[in-house]
């Protein structure tokens, strides 16, 4: 792919693995991907399918003894997967913001919203008491919540869950960061809210240039947020691409039978599509194609060797029946 | 709104029906601190019908009484007022209900195997008489429920989501019910998932003949599952109706609203005006119609008065003063 404007993010041939008794557990493997300034990029996959893994090792918060195996992890012209902790923690929250899907617990009970956002502005931006406070309440403006001085001393319990998740995007803007780790971000919240919450999520990225990426399983999020996607099975990046094919024309096997087995709104159908079977356990990878065993398609090739990220469309698929081949 | 015009015979028709918590802080604060009891009224004078051998869905935001409807139904909670009738079954008792919960995790206890689980409602009812009579049955329900009867064997934790959930259901039915009451039976699971137990659970209905009352905030789902549709908010139903009528032509500005914020993965339209606001607080909702605060053509009049269920020519219910009927 042509890049006109050097990436934000970029993860090359990435690789986590969990040494455990019973072995090693490889939880992701040969993960590349890249995001540009202002740009959505979305991460989909069932759950375990190493979508949050993939955003807890950019931030370097993988749970020991789980570990970078293999591949780098760059931030826009710095190497950051062999940092240590403390070179990793000024990088958290001043160049890489993160947004939970739990608002209540990713803020502190105890201080006020507006104590978090300056402790938060001055910590990073090294910026005096009153100006931090200027700098708070006109992000709490940018968020979208209602007469921001007053809020500025309040408690998150006196937030609703909508108006938490808005002080958890300020917070997560506060320093400016180049990228955003969004994980789940509307997961907790009723449909009416999520609509808010992505719009704001979007606006905000592209006017401030800040690159996001955005984890969930619901492809409705994507739909409305992302600008690509990119499709995780069994740790593995399976299928990468702008939305509108992903969603509407996807390449790969699997990524096709995800998107039919959502009920669709417009016609009713008796029975919907349904990939049989489950994801296999991460110590029980079959060889291959991880999901040879569930897809209609497979044929021997699929069984014997792993396909890489082949050019498909306008993105890449990791399906031999890609780019003319056969399975 | 007593009588309903449906010419369908329903399973279950409710009427009125109230449900409110006590919510006050103890004796002691009350006391010390001067505060009155509190009150929170979870559903308000809810009437509805379940067609037989049909399913009608109950949706709205989490607050809106929806699961505290399903409780009701199922006898977990006791109602403050109004009325529950089951049509009576095959053996001219009332219709059996079971449930289907929301968490396949917390819902099964992970000491028992399986095969315990699902023999225990055929123990409690004593609807098996010897042991190997119980056994048979067991195999015969987690087959139905596409598990094999070695997974009888095992322990909760050795199953996906998914395969729980169908536990869950194979439970269910071993109550032998005609009625089954679904809190949310998909919304912990995979989309990949979610369509097994989906399908699943159509197939189910065709072969039993069984009812479903069924929760969720997902209309997608809804849409796929039901007949039909009760929206909730606040604890009172503001729209019911056929299914196709509904998502067709929403009448009350609250269906509308959730309609439009389904994100639709066909025609994404990003750059939308998004309906602001939150649901209020269901310790104090708002005078007269509860949605007016949010309401995009609120009247003075909506502010005051509660709006009365009017039915419309094409069968729906709504609340709403300025819903038309045309």
């Amino acid at each position: 792919m042509a890049e006109a404007q050097q990436a934000v993010l970029e993860v090359r041939g990435l690789k986590v693995e969990f040494p455990g008794r019973r072995g090693v557990a490889t939880a992701l493997s040969d993960v590349s991907l890249s995001i540009r300034p202002g740009e959505i990029l979305g991460v989909v996959g069932e759950s375990g399918a190493g979508k949050s893994m993939t955003g807890l090792a950019i931030q370097g918060l993988l749970e020991r003894p789980g570990h970078i195996a293999e591949g780098e992890i760059w931030l826009t012209d710095r190497r950051i997967d062999n940092l240590g902790d403390r070179e990793m923690e000024k990088i958290r929250g001043r160049e890489i913001g993160a947004i939970f899907q739990d608002p209540l617990t990713s803020l502190n009970p105890l201080f006020t919203v507006g104590a978090q956002l300056t402790e938060t502005i001055r910590q990073h931006l090294g910026m005096g008491k009153a100006e931090a406070k200027a700098r708070a309440i006109s992000l709490l403006k940018d968020v979208g919540i209602p007469s921001p001085e007053e809020r500025f001393n309040q408690y998150p319990h006196q937030f609703s869950g909508g108006m938490r998740q808005r002080v958890v995007i300020a917070l997560a803007l506060a320093a400016s960061p180049k990228l955003i780790i969004a994980d789940e971000p509307t997961t907790a919240l009723d449909v009416s809210i999520q609509a808010q919450i992505t719009s704001l999520l979007r606006k905000l990225c592209k006017e401030k240039g800040t690159a996001v990426m955005l984890v969930t399983h619901d492809m409705g999020v994507i739909a409305e947020t992302a600008d690509r996607v990119a499709v995780l099975y069994a740790g593995r990046l399976i299928e990468i691409g702008p939305v509108d094919q992903v969603l509407r024309a996807p390449k790969h096997p699997y990524t096709r039978g995800l998107m039919a087995s959502i009920p669709a709104l417009g016609a009713r159908v008796e029975r919907l599509n349904q990939i049989d079977g489950s994801m296999p356990r991460l110590d029980a990878i079959p060889s291959g194609c991880a999901f040879n065993p569930r897809c209609k398609e497979a044929g021997p090739r699929c069984t014997r060797e792993r396909p890489g990220l082949l050019p498909a469309g306008a993105g890449a698929s990791a399906c031999w029946l890609n780019a003319g081949g056969t399975a | 709104m007593t009588a309903m015009t449906s010419q369908e015979t329903s399973a279950l028709s409710v009427s009125r029906l109230v449900k409110t918590f006590d919510v006050s802080a103890p004796w002691l604060n009350r006391v010390v601190e001067r505060k009155p009891r509190q009150f929170l009224q979870a559903v308000s004078d809810i009437s509805f019908d379940v067609p037989l051998g049909g399913c009608l869905s109950l949706v709205g935001e989490s607050g809106c009484g929806k699961s505290t409807v399903a409780r009701l139904v199922t006898g977990l909670y006791r109602p403050n007022g109004g009325e529950m009738r089951f049509a009576p079954g095959h053996d001219g008792k009332p219709l059996s209900a079971q449930m289907i919960f929301q968490d396949p995790y917390a819902s099964l206890n992970p000491r028992w195997r399986v095969k315990n689980i699902v023999a225990e409602p055929i123990r409690e009812l004593k609807l098996r008489k010897t042991r190997a009579e119980i056994d048979d049955r067991v195999v015969e329900l987690l087959k139905t429920v596409g598990l094999s009867a070695s997974d009888g064997e095992k322990f909760p934790h050795e199953f996906s989501g998914g395969q729980r959930q169908r536990i869950s259901i194979a439970r269910a039915l071993a109550g032998e019910p005609e009625f089954l009451v679904c809190d949310e039976p998909t919304s912990a699971l995979d989309v990949s998932v979610q369509a097994q137990v989906l399908n699943l659970m159509r197939r189910l209905q065709d072969q039993f003949g069984l009812t479903y009352l069924f929760i969720s905030h997902d209309m997608s789902v809804v849409r796929h599952m039901s007949d039909r549709i009760a929206v909730m908010y606040l604890g009172r139903i503001v729209e019911e109706g056929k299914t196709e009528a509904l998502f067709a032509r929403p009448r009350h500005p609250y269906t509308q609203l959730l309609l439009q914020t389904i994100p639709n993965i066909e025609k994404p339209h990003r750059d939308r005006v998004v309906a602001g606001g939150e649901v209020p607080s269901p310790l104090k909702p708002p005078s007269g119609c509860p949605f007016h605060p949010r309401c995009p053509i609120a009247t003075a009049r909506c502010s005051a008065e509660l709006p009365e269920v009017r039915t419309l020519a094409n069968g729906t219910r709504v609340a709403c003063h300025l819903a038309e009927d045309a």
